[in-house]
Formats: C-alpha cells, sequence, structure tokens
C-alpha cells in the first residue's frame, strides 16, 4: 500500500546538494548537529559527511543519566562510520542543577528542558566553531508538532524536514547507515524505556501513509475512509496537525505599522546569497 | 540557417545584480570566444528567482547601464537573457530579452506568472500582454518565459506568427522524488519535447540550477528539435554549459515530414474560439 516510495539515489543527491549549497554560500564551510544514537540524526550526519567532508562536521553527542547508555555508543558508532568530529557533552549537571529549584516537574518539563539545554548547546559549538547548526526534525515529527520547539526544532538548515519517517529509514539503508541504528524502535531517549510509536499511540509507517496522502495528495477525508484508513485515526491526525501548527511559524507579531516583518516585509532567507 | 547555441545553466545570487552581471559576461565572453552564434540565459538570471520584496530594488530599465551593457555585447553574439524590467509607469516585469547586433531585437513580458503552491509571482510582479514572434539572423523565433510554456496557447500563438524556434528561458524548481529525474523535470521534458513535435518547431529550453531557501532548481537545460527528440541535454542539478548545433535541415525535413503547421487552419481556430469568447461574455 506504500505511496511512500521514492528515488533514494535522486533523493540523497538533493539532500547532499541543498547542505552543500546552502552552507557555503554563507560563507560558512563547516556544520555542528546533535547526535543522538537514533536514525534521524545519524542520517543528517551521514548527508553532512558526504556534503562537507567528515573533517568539516562536528557531531555532539548530549547524553542525561537517565539517557540509555546504548544511546552514546550508538552515536559513537555512526560518528566512527561517517568518520566525522565526535565530542560528548552531558547535559545532567545543568538539567539537575535546574530541577532542584522545581523538583516536582513532570516528565514534559523535563523532557523540554533536555531538548532546549542541547539547543544552547548546539548553538554555543556554532559560535564556537565557526559552524552552522543541521537540523533534525524529519516531516512526520514536523507535521505531528513531535518535537520541542526552540529544542531539536531549532536549526540553521533541515535536510530532511521534507521526508517522511518511512523515507527517513530507506534513506538510511541507501547510505549505509550501520544496522542497528535502523533496526531499533525510535526513542527521544527522555526517559528508560519510551518510544515513541508507544507514546504516539501508531507506527510511523501507518502514519506516514496517512500524512501522505492527507498532506502531499490533498485527498479528502471520503476519500481517505475510501482508501481504508478509520475515521477516528484521520481525526486525530488532522488535530495534531493543526494544534502544533504554532510550532512551525515564527512567532506572532502584532501589526501596527505599514510594514511588518514577515506580513508585508519579505524577502527569502538567501537575500543576497 | 545553421547556427550554435549555448544554454548558459548559471546559478545566480539572489538579489544581487551586479555579481550576476560578472557572471553572465564571464559566460558572453566564453561562448563568443567558442564561436558561437547565440546564447541564451535563463529566465530572471540578472537577478535570481524568489525575490519577494527585493523585486524594486533589482529591477532594472532597459536604457539602464547594465542593459546597455549586455546590448553592446550583443555586437558580437546574439543574447536571450531574463530580468526584471522596469517600465515607466513603475510596473515591474518578469522580463526576457533577445538582444543581437548591438540593439534590442525583441522584449517579452512574462504573460503567465504563477502563483499557486510554491509560487508567488501575480503578488510582486505585473504581467505581460503579447506573445510575437520576431525577426533574428537565425530565423524567426518566438520567446517564452517558464510558466507561459504551459499554456498550450502561447506556443501556439507564437508557432502561427511564424517562429520555427522557441526559446523558453526557465526557473524552474525541483519536486517530486518518485522517479528516476525530479518529478517536475520529467513534466517539463515531456512539455518541451511535445510542443516542439505539435508545432514543427525547434526548442531551446534554458534552465537554472543553484538553491534559493532549500529549493533546488534543477537545470537539464535542452535542445528538442522539431521532431520532438531531444538532441542534447545538460546535467541535472549541476552547473553546465553545453554548446547546440541547430541544424536548419533538420527543420526542412520535419516540415516536410510531418506537415502540421501548414495544415493548421488559423479560420476553424479564430471561429471557435471567437464563439466561445462571445458565449462567455454572454
Amino acid at each position: 500500500m506504500s505511496a511512500l516510495h521514492a528515488n533514494m539515489e535522486l533523493l540523497r543527491k538533493l539532500l547532499v546538494g541543498f547542505v552543500r549549497d546552502e552552507v557555503r554560500k554563507v560563507g560558512i564551510s563547516k556544520v555542528t548537529l546533535g547526535l543522538s544514537g537514533g536514525i534521524d540524526s545519524a542520517l543528517v550526519v551521514f548527508i553532512a559527511a558526504e556534503a562537507l567532508g567528515p573533517e568539516n562536521v562536528h557531531a555532539v553527542c548530549m547524553p542525561y543519566k537517565t539517557s540509555n547508555p546504548e544511546s552514546e555508543a550508538h552515536a559513537r558508532l555512526v560518528a566512527t562510520a561517517c568518520s566525522v568530529n565526535f565530542s560528548v557533552v552531558p547535559i545532567t549537571a545543568m538539567v539537575d542543577a535546574y530541577f532542584d529549584i522545581f523538583p516536582d516537574a513532570d516528565n514534559m518539563r523535563r523532557g523540554n528542558k533536555m531538548a532546549r539545554e542541547r539547543m544552547t548547546i548546539l548553538f554555543d559549538h556554532s559560535a564556537l566553531l565557526r559552524a552552522l547548526v543541521l537540523g533534525t526534525s524529519n516531516k512526520t515529527e514536523l507535521l505531528l508538532g513531535y518535537g520541542t520547539l526552540y529544542g531539536d526544532m531549532a536549526s540553521a538548515l533541515n535536510p530532511i524536514g521534507d521526508i517522511y519517517k518511512t523515507q527517513v529509514w530507506q534513506l538510511s539503508t541507501a547510505m549505509g547507515i550501520p544496522a542497528e541504528v535502523i533496526e531499533k524502535k525510535p526513542s527521544a531517549d527522555l526517559w528508560a524505556g519510551q518510544t515513541d510509536e508507544e507514546e504516539l499511540g501508531f507506527s510511523y509507517r501507518q502514519v506516514d501513509e496517512l500524512l501522505y496522502r492527507m498532506v502531499d495528495q490533498r485527498l479528502t477525508r471520503p476519500e481517505l475512509i475510501a482508501a481504508g484508513f478509520e475515521g477516528a485515526f484521520i481525526d486525530t491526525i488532522y488535530a495534531k496537525i493543526q494544534n502544533s501548527h504554532f510550532k512551525r511559524r515564527l512567532p506572532v507579531i502584532a501589526k501596527v505599522s505599514n510594514r511588518t516583518i514577515d506580513r508585508d516585509f519579505r524577502y527569502a532567507r538567501d537575500w543576497g546569497k | 540557417m545553421d547556427f550554435t547555441a549555448v544554454l548558459a545553466q548559471i546559478k545566480p545570487k539572489l538579489g544581487c545584480v551586479s555579481d550576476n552581471l560578472t557572471l553572465i559576461e564571464e559566460q558572453i565572453t566564453n561562448a563568443q570566444d567558442a564561436g558561437a552564434d547565440l546564447i541564451i540565459f535563463p529566465e530572471l538570471a540578472l537577478s535570481g528567482y524568489f525575490l519577494k520584496d527585493l523585486v524594486p530594488e533589482v529591477a532594472l530599465r532597459t536604457d539602464s547601464p547594465e542593459i546597455k551593457r549586455l546590448i553592446e555585447l550583443s555586437r558580437g553574439i546574439s543574447i536571450a537573457i531574463g530580468f526584471v524590467e522596469e517600465s515607466n509607469d513603475y510596473h515591474f516585469y518578469n522580463s526576457a530579452l533577445y538582444l543581437e547586433d548591438g540593439a534590442i531585437g525583441h522584449l517579452h513580458r512574462k504573460v503567465y506568472l504563477p502563483t499557486y503552491g510554491l509560487f508567488d509571482e501575480q503578488r510582486y510582479l505585473a504581467h505581460g500582454e503579447s506573445f510575437r514572434a520576431f525577426e533574428t539572423k537565425f530565423g524567426r523565433f518566438g520567446m517564452l518565459i517558464c510558466e507561459d510554456m504551459w499554456h498550450l496557447s502561447a506556443s501556439y500563438i507564437l508557432a502561427m506568427d511564424g517562429a520555427t524556434t522557441l526559446i523558453c528561458l526557465s526557473s524552474s524548481p525541483a519536486r517530486g522524488i518518485e522517479g528516476d529525474t525530479p518529478g517536475s523535470a520529467a513534466a517539463w521534458q515531456k512539455l518541451v519535447s511535445t510542443t516542439a513535435m505539435f508545432l514543427n518547431c525547434r526548442v531551446l529550453y534554458s534552465n537554472r540550477v543553484g538553491f534559493e531557501d532549500g529549493v533546488n532548481f534543477w537545470g537539464g537545460s535542452e535542445y528538442v528539435a522539431p521532431s520532438g527528440e531531444s538532441i542534447v541535454r545538460a546535467a541535472l542539478l549541476e552547473e553546465d554549459v553545453i554548446t547546440v548545433q541547430v541544424a536548419e535541415g533538420a527543420l526542412r525535413r520535419e516540415r516536410i515530414i510531418s506537415p502540421l503547421m501548414r495544415d493548421e487552419n488559423l479560420f476553424v481556430t479564430m471561429q471557435e474560439l471567437q464563439r466561445i469568447a462571445e458565449k462567455r461574455r454572454g
């Protein structure tokens, strides 16, 4: 039933070309990114290494004390496989210092704080290394809002934001990412035993089939039902997209002048590049 | 007559007219040194594509120093090039110039400004109001800018106006990753080939490359013979410059083998379009 089959050679060329062109045109030769041990950041680091040469890519693994030790081992494995620079910056001290003040904080607050802690480290590395921060959110996560605003969603350039998780798997296989990283269950690794699919309540493959038809092909609700999707599932996903839309936009600015940023003051980001 | 054309598949910088002019002059010199008769640049080669509010900043009058410089260069080689044109009444057009022997041979203002999907042209630009064929040293030409070609009537009018060569200047974004080439590239190749075949015209298609805000322009500039056969195609997704030998004999033979244009009934077409127009007016 999959409608998500893509030409991996073409996709690889486009994404590698994207990183090369968009990084170099701003007069920079390096990138940095967080390497979690999961598949999304593994794919991005492979793409970056091919685009800019591994010597120009700096991957940072940022574990918290509850992170699965396997994650760091996988991050190291991936970094070694594509020969990029690799360092480990644990976030336990910073995160714990904060939650000593708020010991009752729940998992969501703690998870968001961790994601944002990592973001500050990456942007500090951006200044340290004169490197752009690469994002690693895929299209599935971005559409579902399954990410932390100003945390893992923050970046300068995101090579994989227009490909679904299913396609991330396909491209990862095509690019030779170590099998254990491809085969393991996706997890935000915020607490022990967490998996994305359990938390979301559906599988990525399932939701990607729906998202592709709903978003890319613009099928209507009756058409989706005729294609075999359950009404309740369609409604849940539609609501998730709608309710997370704020995460995909710049902060809303109160318009008072004749020319407001991003409303009637419109320029491409690549202005002058 | 036979002639040599160069399709300059360049990567303009967004909003940087002077840098782009330098790049363009370099390409013109190279083509001229190599003995080419004509060089064709992509749509908005002087400015880049996703201009948005930059449109008035990068716009050039046809009597601006930049355009005068290109007109001067056309003494050595004919030039087709895309830019943002500023008119006397301060309208801004997505325009293409055909320059030859130190003069403007033709100015085409893009008629069909795509404003859907990733396109937003009509917000920033005024649309042209004519399709006219024109005489060149190499026969009668018609000029189209990108989206223009997706409207059958545009190429049809030019062919009926006597054009036997269509040149299309393009900034076509890549999208669709299912096939061997980007979906938009495959669609364009079909379009160019079919247009050539239906109208017994040769087509010279010049598309740009590079990225703007994550959007890729796929290149693949090509020369398609009047039979619809692609004779030379430039690289996909990379800067490239291709030289094509355009043979008059191929055009003559094609028009003998399949004289569709000879048999095209302009009277019937006009009569039916007139009827439809009257019906629409009510």
